[in-house]
């Protein structure tokens, strides 16, 4: 099994023996039309003349009772007979009824003599046979007497059929059978003598290119080799000499030299395009001649473009520019010569505002994959204007779908807001075939560069507002999950959910986006009265009772959390649980949150609420999930990279698509919200860590100022590996979760990872890591913490494991400060400024003056100080926007009381920032790391 | 090359399929529906070029018969528009100003004259004259009139 050439290569090798061995008539004989079946012209007009459907079927029914009768009869039928039956079946069938006879009779007329009644029974084979059935053996009998009875038409109308129904099996059982013919056949002693007999298919079709006489021949000859050659591109590499040679010959042929081969003033442009697309599995020739050959039949082709057209018929246009389409592909293929890409560019930029719509549609197209090369995407991304111009011009969806693929392909960080602009206003009117593509397309956009993540926020939450019913779940678990990951956006997108949460009429999934949202980051929109805990509670519940199942179950999750987040709105939620609606609703899902959140909230204590509603932990950041889909969506091939790394040379981009499943959550969700990304090449990830993965002597510390005021989220992320961190502090010591995520779907061997601690603390992994990490899978580490005297240096984490064979090595600075040993201080006014007068020797006091690097916002500085581990004092400040906070650094030698206070300046967008603490070195690393925060 | 042809008229009536790789009847008769109706509700004077699936689609009309041709994703849609147009010109010359009417009583030669031209899902002999000489040759081969004529009709 499987040693024979393929279907595809056995069908283009009869393709070539088909033109080889058919040998044309001189003389022109007297047409005769059609055999006469008057039988067959009778029922066809008989069928016509039906005048309903059930008329139809009644014809049908008597005309297969009376064939059938006529098949199992007694009387031996004659060969014409046979015949006119098998092809009134195949009529039959052909208006869409199954037939389930005759195929016994079809496969007999296979060995009649007569030339019709052959043809019919190969005709009837290859449109209705299939390549399982029993009778195959017969069909491959009769098609084995054909071609080796020596009678040239006998031997043509069976390698059709077996092009025809072009099967695995049947390319196997003539697997030998017909390279044996085609190098034996007269078309080789016509050529060339052969001595390389080992290697026949492929001497043959390369002296057929290189010395072939007429065009026909020498275009199946093509489409072979570059079938062969994307096999083994090397058996073939004389091909591409050959093939410039033959395409250089017909690019400066006068027409008249090419005869019946050109088609309305155009030279061959079946053979040019085929020569084009064989050059297209190849680089670009090392050879300078030759490649200075092909340079100048491109430009020669490129230079046609701009000649007047020698017809005004479309067939000449469509010829002439088909080859030039192919030339921009092999240009493009290439991606080597800037100035014919700048050409190729040029061109496609004409064909842009071209009055024939299929040229626009054509250029669009082709642009997509210009894009992606490093030499033009400057010069597409010029044609930006005309693009978006087409988008809401065209009155072809087609066209239109294809001006939104190149925006997607053209968008960088350079355009990508006015892309996305142009591309959530299209969607208010795009037809509703394309919309969900559209949305999915903004979304990865957005994601991609979004460097304002506040940009990406409104933009996910407009998509919602236009086209909510086609945003799917991935698009809007997606946004959630970055939310969660960066804690620079949280504030606000917890205020602009609020904010859109309180249109009369918002989409579902607003809804949920909202309910999520909130219930994790609520409280840092809760100092304000308009969204105040009560405010945002009522704001959400009144959505309850429009929204399905799922989405209420996610509010109810957001309930249970609200009651975690704000204490003082426990009675209200706790009432709504208890209500007969809630409790005893018919849905068991429902039911049961409503049940076991109320118990939850009655019986835990505050403590256990809080661990239990902890704000969840970072997502693992895998590929992300929509482009995943998006790539379902289009297939692979249609999706233009946009990756930043752009194609190099002959760029063969790979995307790994291998879908894992999602690793074990790092802790249970309550919201049930599994956003199952997949895993895989990351074309997106990147949004997370821009670098990728340094050399083994540099410490990755690019992650480390985000874990200042915040315990959780992912330390680390390159190609193969994501290191998610969680922990907690109690006084000294602290615990620190690690969790390593393999991306890849293949295994880590004996992965190891290890911490070096500076003096001051003492680091304790709890148990080693097992040596091998499976594709996809997550493990976890345990790290104990104490802390013996104030630090500065933080631990390392050094990470080594073999992936495919290399030894990688990581290491990573471990987000361990001395901030996490604080205990909150409360204290009122008066103590504050006395102990503050107390600690107002020079040395105890650091001071630091800086611009605000972040938008100034109240409520997101409130819960930074309070992440940075002080208590957050109210009221103490005589002026009201200063911040002033207290608390005390737990170290075993000794503990450190802090004071600290934040004055904003909003007009000059700075801050002033002041430590005093006891200890000098203190004061100035707590300076340090929180001057980083604002 | 070429996936599958299928010839239908505007009331979504099929005439011909052609079907270049093998391909399960189930699919097939999805297939043939989802191009009708994809193709017979495009507006007037719109591309003839569609995406579908990971399929290039090339369609053209000509008088009532849509012509809709299936490519792959490498291959050139403004040549493959010339392929339908060159298997109409075929057909043209073989019954002499062609139509709907001549493809349906005479199916089986539709199909004869695109196994001419066609073959495997790729172009078998571009040049007009040989096609027609091929086409005219096997004619000769069929027997003549008086000798069916002879013979009962049913």
């Amino acid at each position: 099994m499987g040693r024979g050439p393929s279907p595809l290569t056995q069908r283009l090798l009869l393709l070539l023996l088909r033109r080889a061995a058919s040998a044309a008539p001189d003389k022109m004989p007297a047409v005769s039309k059609g055999d006469g079946m008057r039988g067959l012209a009778v029922f066809i007009s008989d069928i016509r003349n039906c005048k309903s459907k059930e008329a139809e079927i009644k014809r049908i029914n008597k005309e297969l009772a009376n064939i059938r009768s006529k098949f199992k009869g007694d009387k031996a039928l004659d060969g014409y007979s046979k015949k006119k039956y098998v092809c009134k079946l195949l009529f039959i069938f052909l208006l869409g009824h199954d037939i389930d006879f005759g195929h016994m009779e079809a496969v007999n007329l296979l060995s009649s003599n007569k030339y019709t009644e052959k043809q019919i029974g190969y005709l009837f084979i290859s449109v209705l046979v299939n390549s399982n059935s029993d009778l195959i053996r017969l069909i491959n009998n009769g098609i084995k007497n054909d071609l080796t009875s020596r009678n040239p038409t006998f031997m043509n109308l069976a390698l059709h059929c077996i092009a025809n129904v072009g099967s695995r099996e049947m390319a196997e059982a003539f697997a030998a059978e017909i390279p044996r013919i085609l190098v034996a056949g007269s078309v080789i002693q016509l050529l060339a003598p052969l001595s390389a007999a080992d290697q026949p298919i492929r001497a043959v079709v390369l002296v057929v290119l290189h010395h072939g006489q007429r065009e026909g021949v020498v275009t199946a000859a093509t489409s072979l080799i570059t079938t062969l050659a994307q096999k083994s591109p090397d058996d073939f590499k004389t091909s591409v000499s050959l093939a410039v040679a033959r395409l250089s010959r017909i690019v400066t042929s006068a027409s008249i030299d090419l005869q019946d081969y050109t088609y309305y003033f155009v030279a061959a442009p079946w053979l040019s395009v085929k020569l084009l697309r064989l050059l297209q599995c190849y680089p670009p020739p090392e050879d300078a001649a030759l490649r200075g050959r092909l340079t100048e039949c491109l430009e020669t082709i490129l230079n046609k473009a701009q000649e007047p057209p020698k017809s005004k018929k479309v067939q000449h246009s469509n010829a002439k520019n088909a080859v030039l389409f192919e030339a921009i592909s092999l240009i493009i293929h290439h991606d080597s010569e800037p100035t014919l890409l700048v050409r190729a560019c040029n061109q496609l930029g004409q064909f842009l505002q071209h009055r024939e719509t299929n040229l626009r549609y054509l250029a669009l197209e082709s642009m997509c994959t210009l894009a992606s090369s490093e030499f033009s995407h400057e010069a597409v991304k010029t044609h930006i204007e005309t693009v978006i111009n087409a988008l809401k011009t065209e009155r072809d969806v087609s066209v239109r779908q294809r001006a939104v693929d190149l925006l997607y392909a053209m968008c960088d960080r350079s355009n990508a807001k006015q892309i996305v602009a142009e591309m959530l206003s299209y969607l208010e009117t795009a037809d509703y075939s394309i919309r969900e593509e559209i949305v999915l397309k903004v979304a990865i956009l957005a994601e991609k560069y979004a460097v304002d993540y506040t940009w990406y926020v409104d933009t996910i939450l407009n998509l919602i507002r236009i086209a909510g019913d086609y945003v799917s779940d991935e698009v809007w678990y997606r946004v959630i999950q970055i939310v969660i990951n960066r804690d620079d956006v949280q504030g606000y997108a917890a205020k602009t959910v609020f904010e859109a949460l309180q249109a009369p009429a918002c989409h579902e999934n607003l809804v949920k986006v909202g309910g999520y949202i909130l219930g994790e980051f609520g409280n840092l929109i809760a100092g304000d009265s308009r969204s105040s805990p009560l405010v945002q509670f009522n704001l959400l519940h009144s959505k309850f009772h429009l929204c399905s199942v799922p989405t209420r179950a996610l509010l109810l999750s957001a309930y249970i959390k609200f009651i975690n987040l704000f204490p003082e709105v426990k009675a209200t939620i706790q009432e709504v649980l208890r209500s007969d609606s809630q409790l005893r609703n018919a849905d068991v899902e429902l039911q049961q949150r409503a049940v076991e959140y109320l118990r939850l909230s009655c019986i835990a204590s505050t403590d256990i609420l809080a661990t239990v509603l902890e704000e969840m932990p970072p997502f693992p950041e895998r590929e992300s999930s929509i482009l995943a889909k998006l790539k379902r969506k289009k297939g692979p091939g249609n999706l233009p990279d946009i990756d930043d790394t752009r194609r190099s040379v002959n760029g063969n981009t790979e995307h790994n698509n291998n879908n894992t499943e999602t690793t074990a959550k790092v802790s249970s969700d309550l919201l049930a919200l599994s956003p199952a990304p997949s895993a895989g090449a990351s074309l997106l990830v990147d949004v997370f860590s821009e670098s990728s993965a340094p050399a083994a002597a540099d410490v990755y510390e690019d992650n480390f100022a985000r874990f200042v005021c915040k315990n959780n989220g992912v330390l680390y992320e390159n190609q193969l590996l994501q290191i998610g961190l969680k922990s907690e502090y109690r006084q000294n010591l602290g615990r620190m979760y690690v969790f390593y995520g393999n991306k890849t779907s293949t295994q880590f061997l004996s992965f190891t990872a290890s911490v070096g601690s500076p003096d001051p603390l003492n680091t304790h992994i709890l148990h080693p890591v097992d040596p091998t990490v499976d594709g996809g899978a997550q493990v976890q580490q345990i790290l104990n913490i104490e802390c013996l005297s104030d630090f500065t240096e933080a631990p390392v984490l050094n990470i080594q494991f073999r992936y495919g064979g290399t030894l990688q090595s990581i290491a990573v600075k471990l987000p361990i400060m001395l901030n996490k040993f604080f205990q909150p201080t409360e204290m009122m006014s008066q103590d504050f400024f006395q102990r503050w007068k107390q600690l107002g020797a020079p040395q105890q006091e650091v001071q630091k003056i800086f611009k605000a690097k972040h938008p100034m916002d109240t409520e997101v500085t409130k819960a930074k100080i309070i992440g940075f581990g002080a208590a957050l004092l109210d009221g103490v400040d005589p002026n009201p926007a200063n911040f002033v906070g207290a608390g005390v650094i737990h170290t075993k030698s000794t503990q450190v009381g802090c004071l600290l206070r934040l004055e904003p300046n909003t007009q000059a967008q700075m801050y002033r920032l002041t430590l005093r603490t006891s200890r000098d070195s203190v004061s100035q690393r707590l300076c340090d790391l929180l001057s980083e925060q604002f | 090359g070429m996936r599958f042809l299928l010839l239908f008229s505007r009331q979504g009536r099929l005439r011909l399929q052609k079907w270049f790789t093998p391909t399960p009847e189930r699919e097939k008769k999805k297939i043939i529906r989802d191009m009708t109706t994809m193709v017979l509700a495009r507006k007037p004077r719109s591309c003839n070029f569609l995406h579908w699936r990971d399929l290039k689609i090339v369609y053209k009309r000509y008088a009532s018969l849509y012509f809709c041709l299936a490519l792959e994703d490498q291959d050139n849609e403004l040549l493959a528009l010339e392929i339908l147009h060159r298997y109409v010109e075929l057909l043209d010359k073989y019954f002499g100003n062609v139509c709907e009417l001549d493809i349906i009583f005479n199916f089986e030669k539709a199909y004869f004259i695109l196994d001419e031209f066609l073959m495997g899902g790729e172009i078998q002999e571009t040049s007009k004259q040989i096609v027609n000489r091929s086409i005219e040759a096997s004619d000769m081969l069929q027997e003549t009139m008086e000798e069916y004529m002879s013979k009962p009709a049913f």
